[in-house]
Formats: structure tokens, sequence, C-alpha cells
């Protein structure tokens, strides 16, 4: 983190100084700062993205640096959000609790309270009972140390009992989809404790805040993505960099090669694996109060793949190129998937994006697949180098 | 059971003369019944009518229930009358000459009451089971069966020796053998019925076995002196609450009705001397509540002493609602062989339906064995062409009315279409990627999502039915218990022949030797002639052609929408894996290992398939911990790596 390894590693200032300028832009145009320029719903968006970006990078590390195709990061991001949304849940509900229960001539006994919260959270799914993973709601501490906690060690377990089996490739990929599918079906259960269907709703508002606009919690929530953003950037920079990103690139292009040479290539990957999973949950603790709601749809198979299309169309190996993939692919989704695009009109066939954006962006991904290897990211750095 | 004899006996002895009766006289001989009747009296005129057995009785009885029955008060004559705009159309009761236009003052409406019109059915039913029309003896007999009435035995069996459908006779039996079981005379007829049902398993055979096993539940300070079932441990709340409701001990005070009373009780922010700020705990309560009691303004609590102390003095015991100890032994014991059987049944359907399960997992799979096990090819988009196969069969049987033909012409059509598709996707896509599978993965993946959103905007986004040819539908029946769908089993034999013409194809066949060469050493087998681009996009049409087949049975039983695809892509490609790549065996071990699973964890937690599917991937998670190859592991040199 010295003078050298911010020369070594120009393209880090330049996407940290980059990132300054554009929260300070939105900051200043912001409903939050009286401007208006931008909504507070796009600065949600913008936030939104911003997490993106750094389960993105998250992303390239355990791809484009270390190979390991994990279609699995979606889901560390969802628990992420599910255990900031156990607090946002539970602490709101038991502010509206406290108030109703104020008017019983008698004070009510924590039993009472927390029974009532029960009924609110649970009535949907026709229980009332705390279950077991919701002992650590109450506290925010507790369930922020839950964000880092869960996802490490689920990818630890996880990742231990594949890598040391010697799963590689695509069978790994498959494993880490089958991993999340068997979370997203948990989670569609009504009995796992976390509302199946419905998930947690309502995360927008922050307990303690109630009275603060949203224009301002969603500039707050901005400017943490944002640091969020610029320290993983960081991070990531220096894991790749020096002799250990090197043995992790060196993993990638050849496993069997970097074990003989006396590396124990599996504590490297459990590593890597690890700790872009919990990066993943951090990222998803700070998108989910942004949207507002988190349920298992979310973590389903196709998010994790989605997050593969973003780095592939960025450009694995490059942490710039997975943001870029990640701004260009999410913020062009929600722009032809949201009805504002213009229909196309050919005449004999109107072509409406909403309907057609999907086959677009699938082709495109084949096209860049097999064109561009390098993704957007590869344009760019041809560019810099004739100049 | 009199009165049935009696009426066997007439019906069997009395000469024709008196068939010959009409109806008239017969109900003249017996008017004073008719025009009053009374449950009392009724008796020997409804025998009379049986026993005379006049076609034109059965009607009348169904009038004279219905009060369509009217006497003429002149000559006291009846009649079936019906009121019409000028006044009443009377039927003659016997030459059913109908007369209209008479005023309804000349006629006096027969009206019977409940008891007398419950007598009226019975009479009826008697008629109604020995009807030369089949139709209305089998309603009889499903009425009978839906509510068993003892009266109704004595009809029962004399309708059975002049049954002449074989299949309504046995019914027959078996509801005289309910009826006998729960309503006979004698224990000893009640015993004998009892063990008779002991070798059944249908629903009725069970629900007959547990009527006769209905218990009450009964607290008690000593063995009550009935047929007791047994005594029960209850939870403790569960326990004291039915003390409450049947030994009129005092309810409980719960913490709710604590705070009913304390609120009661508050006078200027206290309640007798404590305030109520502090009344915020359990404990704050109870002393509050205590004091209330002792100024007399609240029930006592009943301690936690007082609970157990009852619970100690109380027992709870099951009582049979049947007095007699040797039917519900008998009955008891029959239950059990019944149960065992049904276990035994269910363990048969159990598999049934494991086995139905894997061959559809088999045939969603096979496909991928080959692109994916055979060429180490990674499909994302395998299950897009299941997909497009299914959306063939919707397509032609827009065309082709018929279904079977439909089926016939869809099967080979959905082969081709998606053997096309998966040819053009090879030349186009994958051959540029042999040596990047992730990257396969991932432009794979692209074609699945663009064909998804195609099928969406082209078949809409609402699940479109393949229906299946009249003589696929219903179920084999083996038993209650047992039975499969004729579609699963056809899915069944679908998997069966793709596993021989597999096996057939690439072990006995040219294309299959080829194809086994090039998988093993492209090189090698180059340079014996083989041309491995050609043989790698014919296998890859082949693998893609057998997914479009899956589609169409796959459709067939499940809806046809744009996701079905996904819904398989992920447990396809487990079971290629768990079963071990490259080997066409190891899909089907791979599928019948997973469908066992999954029907098996089912039915530990029946209400819950999401569960079952999740606890499946994690098994099959550390499953591949401890066989990574796979179930059928390839050695040597094929083995590869």
């Amino acid at each position: 983190m010295s003078q050298t390894f911010i020369t070594r590693h120009p393209s880090t200032l330049w996407v940290l100084a980059f990132l300054g300028l554009f929260t300070l832009l939105v900051s200043v145009f912001s409903e939050a700062a009286g401007v208006g320029l931008v909504s507070t719903s796009f600065v949600k968006t913008l936030g939104k993205t911003l997490c993106l970006c750094l389960i993105a990078i998250a992303m390239d590390v355990v791809w484009g640096y270390c190979g390991i195709l994990s279609l699995g990061h979606f889901a560390f991001f969802g628990i992420g959000g599910y255990a900031i949304g156990m607090w946002l849940m539970y602490a709101r509900t038991e502010a509206i609790v406290a108030q109703s229960l104020s008017a019983n001539i008698i004070p009510p006994t924590d039993v009472e309270i927390s029974t009532a919260i029960g009924n609110q959270i649970f009535g949907v799914v026709g229980s009332s009972d705390f279950p077991l993973i919701w002992s650590f709601a109450h506290s925010l501490t507790l369930q922020l140390l839950m964000v880092l906690l869960i996802p490490g060690l689920l990818a630890l377990v996880f990742g231990w009992l594949a890598f040391r089996s010697r799963v590689t490739g695509v069978y790994l990929s498959i494993l880490t989809q089958a991993m999340t599918l068997a979370l997203a079906l948990y989670l569609f259960q009504n009995d796992s404790g976390l509302r199946g269907n419905n998930g947690l709703s309502g995360l927008q508002n922050i307990p303690g805040y109630e009275e603060t606009p949203q224009a301002f919690i969603s500039i707050a929530f901005f400017w943490a993505s944002s640091a969020a953003l610029a320290l993983g950037y960081v991070l990531f920079a220096w894991v790749t960099a020096g002799k250990m990103g090197s043995v992790i690139r060196a993993i990638r292009d050849d496993e069997q090669r970097v074990r003989f040479l006396g590396y124990h290539v599996e504590s490297y990957k459990l590593f890597v694996f690890t700790l872009t999973a919990v990066v993943s949950g951090i990222a998803g603790a700070l998108y989910y109060p942004q949207a507002g709601i988190i349920n298992p749809a979310e973590v389903a198979p196709i998010a994790s793949i989605y997050l593969a299309v973003w780095v592939a169309i960025g450009g694995r190996g490059k942490l710039y190129g997975a943001v870029i993939g990640a701004v260009f692919v999410s913020l062009l989704s929600s722009y032809f998937t949201g009805g504002s695009a213009p229909d196309i009109n050919l005449g004999f066939y109107i072509v409406k994006w909403t309907d057609w954006w999907l086959v677009l962006l699938g082709l495109s991904f084949v096209a860049v697949t097999l064109l561009f290897p390098g993704g957007i990211a590869s344009l760019f750095d041809k560019l810099t180098r004739k100049s | 059971m009199l009165r049935a004899l009696l009426t066997v006996l007439t019906l069997l002895c009395l000469p024709a003369a008196v068939l010959a009766q009409d109806l008239q006289s017969l109900l003249q001989e017996h008017q004073a019944q008719i025009a009053k009747p009374s449950r009392k009296k009724i008796g020997p005129a409804l025998e009379a009518l049986v026993a005379s057995g006049l076609p034109q009785a059965p009607e009348f009885l169904e009038k004279w229930q219905g009060k369509e029955l009217y006497r003429r008060t002149k000559d006291g004559l009846f009649f079936y009358a019906a009121e019409t705009d000028a006044g009443m159309d009377l039927t003659d009761i016997d030459s059913a000459v109908i007369t209209s236009g008479v005023d309804a003052a000349t006629l006096k409406q027969i009206k019977p009451n409940g008891g007398v019109r419950k007598a009226i059915s019975e009479a009826l039913v008697q008629f109604q089971l020995s009807s030369p029309d089949l139709q209305r003896r089998q309603d009889a007999v499903d009425a009978l069966a839906r509510n068993l009435d003892p009266a109704q035995l004595g009809a029962l069996e004399t309708s059975i020796s002049s049954e002449t459908d074989t299949a309504l006779k046995a019914r027959k039996q078996q509801l005289v053998t309910y009826i006998a079981a729960r309503f006979g005379d004698t224990p000893g007829q009640r015993i004998a019925a009892i063990n008779s049902l002991a070798s059944g398993i249908s629903v009725e055979t069970r629900a007959a076995l547990s009527q006769i096993l209905t218990t009450t539940t009964l607290a008690a300070q000593s063995a009550p002196d009935a047929n007791i079932a047994g005594t029960v441990e209850l939870p403790r709340a569960e326990a004291y609450a039915l003390l409450v409701d049947t030994a009129g001990l005092p309810a409980p005070i719960t913490s709710d009705d604590i705070r009913k009373s304390l609120e009661e009780n508050v006078e200027g922010g206290k309640v007798g001397t404590v305030s109520t700020v502090s009344l915020n705990t359990d404990t704050a309560r109870l002393v509050a509540y205590d004091l209330l009691v002792d100024a007399g303004k609240a029930p006592a609590r009943v301690t936690e002493d007082a609970i157990t102390t009852a619970l100690n003095d109380w027992q709870i015991y099951h009582i049979y609602d049947e007095p007699n100890a040797d039917i519900t032994t008998a009955a008891k014991a029959a239950q059990d062989t019944v149960n065992t059987r049904v276990n035994v049944s269910q363990s048969a359907d159990l598999a049934l339906d494991a086995i139905s399960l894997a061959s559809i997992y088999f045939l969603a799979a096979i496909g991928l064995a080959i692109t994916f096990g055979v060429m180490g090819v990674i499909n994302m988009a395998h299950g897009e062409f299941i997909m497009m196969g299914a959306y063939t069969g919707y397509v032609v049987q827009q065309i082709i009315p018929n279904y079977t033909v439909s089926l016939i012409v869809a099967l080979p059509l959905a082969f081709i279409v998606t053997f096309a598709a998966g040819v053009a996707m090879e030349r186009l896509v994958i051959r540029w990627l042999y040596n990047r599978p992730l990257e396969t993965l991932l432009a794979t993946f692209g074609v699945s999502i663009a064909l998804q959103q195609l099928a969406k905007n082209i078949f809409g986004t609402q699940a479109r039915p393949l229906t299946s040819p009249a003589w696929l539908d219903g179920a084999l029946v083996f038993n209650d218990v047992i039975q499969i769908s004729y579609i699963r089993i056809a899915i069944f034999v679908l998997a069966v022949m793709f596993l021989t013409l597999l096996l057939f194809i690439l072990k006995r066949t040219r294309l299959g030797l080829e194809t086994r060469a090039v998988t093993q050493n492209p090189r090698m087998a180059a340079s014996m002639g083989i041309n491995p681009e050609r043989i790698k996009m014919l296998t890859f049409g082949l693998g893609s052609g057998i997914a479009g087949i899956a589609g169409v049975a796959i459709g067939l039983y499940a809806k046809v929408t744009s996701e079905m695809g996904s819904d398989y892509i992920v447990q396809s490609f487990m079971t290629v894996v768990v079963g071990g790549v490259g080997n066409i065996w190891g899909t089907l071990a791979g599928a019948s290992m997973i469908g066992t699973l999954q029907k098996g964890i089912e039915w530990l937690n029946p209400s819950n398939t999401l569960a079952a599917q999740t606890y499946m991937i994690l098994f099959i998670i550390l499953f591949i911990q401890f066989r990574p190859k796979g179930i059928v592991a390839l050695k040597g040199r094929a083995a590869g790596d």
C-alpha cells in the first residue's frame, strides 16, 4: 500500500479518482443537496450499481484471476442482504410494536413484545415463533457480524470440501450452481424462518432514522457503497498484485504445475474464494437496504450466471473491466427492461425492447465470448496502448 | 332382519296370483294406513307392497315419499297429482291415464311424516337394489356405500342372490361385510366379518375398521369400567386442559388473564398498591395479581404444584366407543394386518414413483450425457433444447388435432428440430471453444437466455398444454395404494428405449466407434481417417435431438413453458456428474440414485418437496466429495485428465 503499490498500479488510482469525482458530482446534484437534478430513485439505482460493481470485482478476482468460475457468488450476496435485512426488519417492527403497545394500560413484558413482533413478521407464513436463525436479529452489531461470518463460513466449508477433493473447472461451476439452487430452494420454503416466498421487505426504512427523508438516506447509502467499492478495489488490487497475485494467476493458468512447484494450491484457492464471498456478502448488505426488498428469487442460480456475464462482457482479469461490465450491463438492462426505451418499428413488426432485450443480451454475450474474450476492457487497453 | 326374511319368503313363495293384483286394489286394502300414515302402523302396508312385486310399486313409493300422492275424497282412490293452471292433473296409478282440470277441493294430499318417509325409502332401496336397470342398482349401492345403514342389510343380502352383474355382486357382498362388521347382531357375526376385512387394503376397509375402533379421551382417577384402548401421556398443558374440560378442575390462569384482571383493577395509575409502570415483567405482574387475589378481586391462580398433583391423581384413558372388547381386539388385529399390508404397498408405490422420477431425470439427462459426458462440452442450453422439443410437440398438436397421430409425428419432428438446432450451435459457437470449457459454459448460457426469451416472445409466458392421447390417460391401478399413471409408464418405456438405442449406437455402430475414438484421442482418430469435425457435429446433434424427444415426453406430463428447461438443467448436470461422466450406465445410475433419493426424502417429509430438493442437492454436493468421479468412474486412459 506504499508509493510503489500505486505506481505499479496506476489504474487503481484512476479508478479511485474517477469514483471520487463521480460520488461528488452525484451528491452535489442530488435532491439531498437541494438541486434535484439526480432524482432520489436514480441515486438509489446508482448506489445499487456500485454494490453490483463490488460483487463484480469479487467475481473477477475469483474467476478472472484465480480461474474458479463460481456460479454461487450471488448466493453470498443474498445471504449478506438477508443478514442485514433481518435486523432492519426486526428493529423496525420492534419500533412499530412498541408504539402500538404503548397505548396499553399496563406496560408490555418482553415476552409480549417479542410475540407481537413475531406475529407481525411471520404472520404471512402463518407462524409467530422466532426461528433460531433470528436469535441475533435484535442486535445490529451481531447481525453485521453475520454479514461477514455466514458467507465467509459457508464459502470456507464449501470451498474446503470442493477444493480438497480436487473438483475443478466446469464441475466446480456446476457444484457451486447446485449450492446456489439449494440455498434458493431452502429460502423459498415457508418454514425456513425467512418468510419464504415473501422475503424481507421494508428494508429502505432505517430504524432510528424514521424522520430522515429518503433523499438523505439514499445519499448516505450511496456514499457507503462508493466507499465500500473503493476499499474493495484497493483490497483486491493489493491481493492480485505482488507475489500472491502471481501465484493466484498461475493457478488459473496451470494448477498442476503450481502444485508441483510446491505451493499449496488449495489454500490459495480457499483464501480467494472465502475472501470474495465475504466481500460479496458486504455488497449484498449494502445493496438490499437500497433496493428495499429481498426475496429468494434474487438468489436463484440465474443471478449468479448474470454476474459472470457482466464480468465476461466487461473483461476478465482486469478489475476495472469487471466494474465497466457491471455498470454497462446492469444500467443498460434496467434501461431496456424498464419500458422507457423506445420501440423500434420495422414496418412489419414492432420490436419491443422489454421482449427482445434478453435475446440481444444473450446473443451479444455469445459474440463477446467468441470474438472479444477480453471484453470491453480489452478495447480500452488497445486505445491506451496506442496513444 | 325378521322383516327381511319375511320379504324373501313372501317373494319366493307367494303365487303369481298375487302378482296379478293391481296396485290400486292393494292400496285400498291398506287405505287407512296409507291415507293417514304413521311410523308404527305403516309396516304391514309397506311389506305388502314389497311383497306384491308390482312394477308400479317403486314409482308409487317415490311419489308417496315426495308428497305427490293424493286421495280422491268421494271414492277414496289414490292418484298421483300435479298442480297446473287449470286445477289438478290426475294420473291413474295403474294405467297412467291422465285426467286434467280436476278441482283441487275434491282431493286430499297425503303427507307422510319424516319417520314414514324413512320407512318408505328403506322399502324403496329394496326395489332399487333389485331393479332390472343396472344403473339404478349401481346408484343404490353407491348411496348405500356412502351411508352404511344397518337397516338395509336385509335388503342388500336379499338382492345379492339375484344380482347378475359380477362386479356389482362383489361390491354388494363387500358392503354386507362392512355393515355386518359394524352393526352385526351378534359379536360372533361381527368378529367373523371383521376377520374377513383383514384381507382387504382399500380405503373403505380401513375406514370401516377405524370406525369400529373410534375412541373417546377421558380423564379418570381409577381405571373406568369400559373397554379401555389404553392410557395416554399428553404434554403437561394439554393434559391439564383436558382435566379442566372433563373433570371440572379449575382452569389455569394464563398470563393474558392476569393482564386483563390487572387492567380491570387499575385505579389512579395503581393496581392495589403497585404502580402500573413497574408491571412490565411477569414476576411483577404475578406479585400484583396475588395481591388482587388476597383482596378477593380475582380468582386464585392454579399453582404449578396443584397441576402436578392433579396430573398425578388423574390418568387419561382412551376408551373404545365399542363396549365389546372381543370385537375391538379383533378389529385392532385386523387393522394391524391391513396396515402392514398398506405399508408394504406404500413402499412398492414409492418404488414405482422413484423409478418414474428416475426415468424423467434420465430422459432429461441422457442427451447431456452424450454432449457433456462423452464430448466434454458443457451445454447450458440443453434445457432449452428440451423446451424446444416440447414446443414442437405443442405446435404439431395445433396442426394435427388427433392426439395419437400428432404424437407420432411430434416425436421424430422434435428430434429433427433439435438435431438441427444442436448442429447449428455446434458449428456456430461450440467448435470455436473446444479448448476453453468454461467459456463454452458461458456462451451456451448466452444461447440459453436468448432461446428462452425467444420462446417467451413467440408463445407467451403462460403454460401451453401438450395433451396426451386418450390411451395414455388414467392410471394402472394395482390396489387403492399402488397405482401409476400410464404417462409415467410411457416415459419409463421411452427411457429404456433410449438407453438401449444409445448403447447400441455407441457400442455397435460405425458412428459410435468413431465417436469414442474422437473422444479418446481426436488426433489419433483423425490420422486413422476419421473426420473429427464431422463426428463432433453429429454427436452433438444426436445429444440435442434426444433432448428434443425428452422434451415431448416431459411436456406430456408437465406443462410446456419457456422455463421448463431451466427446471431440469441443474438436476440433469447433477445426474451426469453423480453418475460418472463419459458413461451411459453412469447416467442411469445417477438418475436412479437421484430419483430414489428425492422420493425417499419426500416420503420422510411429505409436505415439503422444496425441502426434499434442498437436502438432495446438499447430499449430492457431499457425495461428490467422496466420489468426485461419480458412481461409475472410468479407469485408465479413457479417464483422460
